[in-house]
């Protein structure tokens, strides 16, 4: 499973390099969807300090949607997808690699929008670790459920407008305690409002994990 | 859905009925293909050629009927099957990013093949220097075939499924692909090609199976010159190949 996982992995960061899709076109959407909204803010940089944290996490959210839009149609061109079912690949090997793939370039986008909050809502981080571990587990979260209802929608004609729909109510937990956490390490003081948001995250993350490792390869077979 | 194959059977299919949807792609098939044995699955367009070689390969499950392949049932040992079949079809299950010798090799290491096996099989379809190098999205339709047969030649499987084999290559190359498979079958590979043009594969097969609507409606021995040529045993032939 992990060798077949490291390899899934290496072939899509390796797609990723040469095609320069997140680089070239997540990640700006990203820095303009944050833009965007401070302009729907306002200047007062104290309102748009206060909306920094759930916007920052709307903005990965959207990019999320776009990097496994981009995961699912390298599948699906050429019969690719296919090409993998008869490889005998091991489906949570398979899943893995794909999530561990997108949650790389999520960690890249998330440099970048975190960067943009700060310099454009300046935003003020007093608790540095928290902002870490919810990303960390964020993007750990958003990969796996992404993955996973990717696949679900891979063998559709209307895969581009159905992964949104599935995806965003799934993922809102994410969202919510993301922004929580956000929340407590901006307002700094006692991180005890910010770490049950976290247990929340590590429960989220081992549920979506477990149920992508072990349903993938039946959602494969289907889709 | 399984059954006890005999050992010497590679693919085995009995009333089987395989659907998308509620249209029916095998409409109750009976074949028998004996392992080591080239057979040549003929038909016109929309016969269920192509969706035979996908149920063979595990791609396509079955309604009703039984199936079992290199003895086992694809249904219930998918990888196992799936690791021992090769299927070449029309799409090319390739990565447009990725170069010639990337998509190769993610191929053959996906499928737990030999990767000794990559460089002699690049040689044989002509897939160096510059060419091995270049984009998979920047290949010409022949050219990517060529990619895909030689991810079939590096693995090496038991059972080869070539659906329209000489579709989009050249005459070199049609040739390369004649000789592979008069190899393969000598080293004891059983091979099903399917293709509604059966004259440039008759002489690479000893039978010939037309299937027509779905269901199997006839079959003939041909005058084989290459593929159904006595050889070693099959288990005997595969050993000598391997070693």
């Amino acid at each position: 499973m992990w060798r077949d996982a490291v390899l899934v992995a290496g072939k899509d960061l390796r797609i990723e390099g040469r095609s320069r899709v997140g680089l070239s076109q997540v990640a700006p959407f990203g820095i303009v969807a944050l833009v965007l909204f401070a302009f729907a803010l306002g200047p007062d940089r104290q309102v748009m300090a206060k909306g920094a944290p759930g916007l920052f996490w709307v903005a990965v959210l959207f990019c999320t949607v776009l990097a496994i839009q981009r995961s699912v149609s390298v599948e699906s061109s050429d019969g690719a997808r296919d090409g993998l079912r008869l490889s005998g690949i091991d489906p949570a090997g398979l899943y893995l690699g794909k999530a561990f793939a997108v949650a790389a370039q999520l960690v890249v986008l998330e440099l970048l929008l975190g960067a943009g909050v700060v310099v454009l809502y300046g935003a003020h981080i007093e608790v540095p670790w928290m902002i870490v571990a919810s990303c960390v587990l964020g993007t750990i979260g958003l990969a796996a459920t992404g993955t996973l209802y990717g696949a679900l929608s891979s063998g559709l004609r209307v895969r581009e407008t159905l992964l949104p729909f599935l995806l965003l109510p799934i993922a809102a937990p994410v969202l919510l305690a993301g922004t929580r956490i956000w929340q407590a390490a901006m307002a700094g003081g006692l991180p005890s409002s910010g770490t049950q948001w976290l247990r929340l995250l590590v429960v989220f993350d081992a549920v979506y994990v477990a149920v992508g490792v072990v349903l993938f390869g039946p959602i494969q077979e289907t889709a | 859905m399984a059954h006890a194959a005999l050992p010497s059977s590679a693919v085995s299919l009995r009333d089987a009925v395989a659907l998308a949807g509620r249209f029916p792609l095998l409409a109750g098939v009976d074949l028998e293909v004996a392992v080591g044995e080239t057979v040549l699955v003929e038909g016109p367009n929309g016969a269920g050629k192509t969706s035979l070689l996908r149920v063979c390969a595990g791609l396509v499950p079955l309604a009703s009927g039984q199936l079992a392949v290199l003895g086992l049932d694809p249904a219930r040992h998918r990888t196992a099957v799936r690791r021992r079949v090769g299927l070449l079809s029309h799409a090319s299950h390739l990565y447009d990013d990725l170069t010639v010798r990337e998509n190769v090799r993610f191929a053959v290491r996906a499928a737990g093949g030999d990767t000794s096996r990559i460089e002699p099989a690049c040689e044989r379809w002509g897939l160096v220097g510059r060419l091995a190098k270049t984009s998979a999205g920047k290949l010409s339709a022949g050219q990517r075939r060529r990619v895909a047969l030689a991810v079939l030649t590096a693995r090496w499987p038991e059972l080869w499924l070539l659906d329209e084999p000489h579709a989009g290559l050249d005459a070199a190359a049609r040739a390369l692909l004649d000789a592979a498979v008069i190899e393969a079958a000598a080293s004891g590979v059983t091979v099903l090609i399917a293709s509604h043009e059966s004259g440039p594969v008759e002489a690479l097969a000893s039978r010939a199976v037309t299937v027509t609507g779905g269901r199997v409606t006839g079959q003939r021995a041909l005058p084989s010159s290459s593929g159904g040529a006595a050889t070693p045993t099959p288990t005997e032939a595969r050993v000598a190949h391997v070693a």
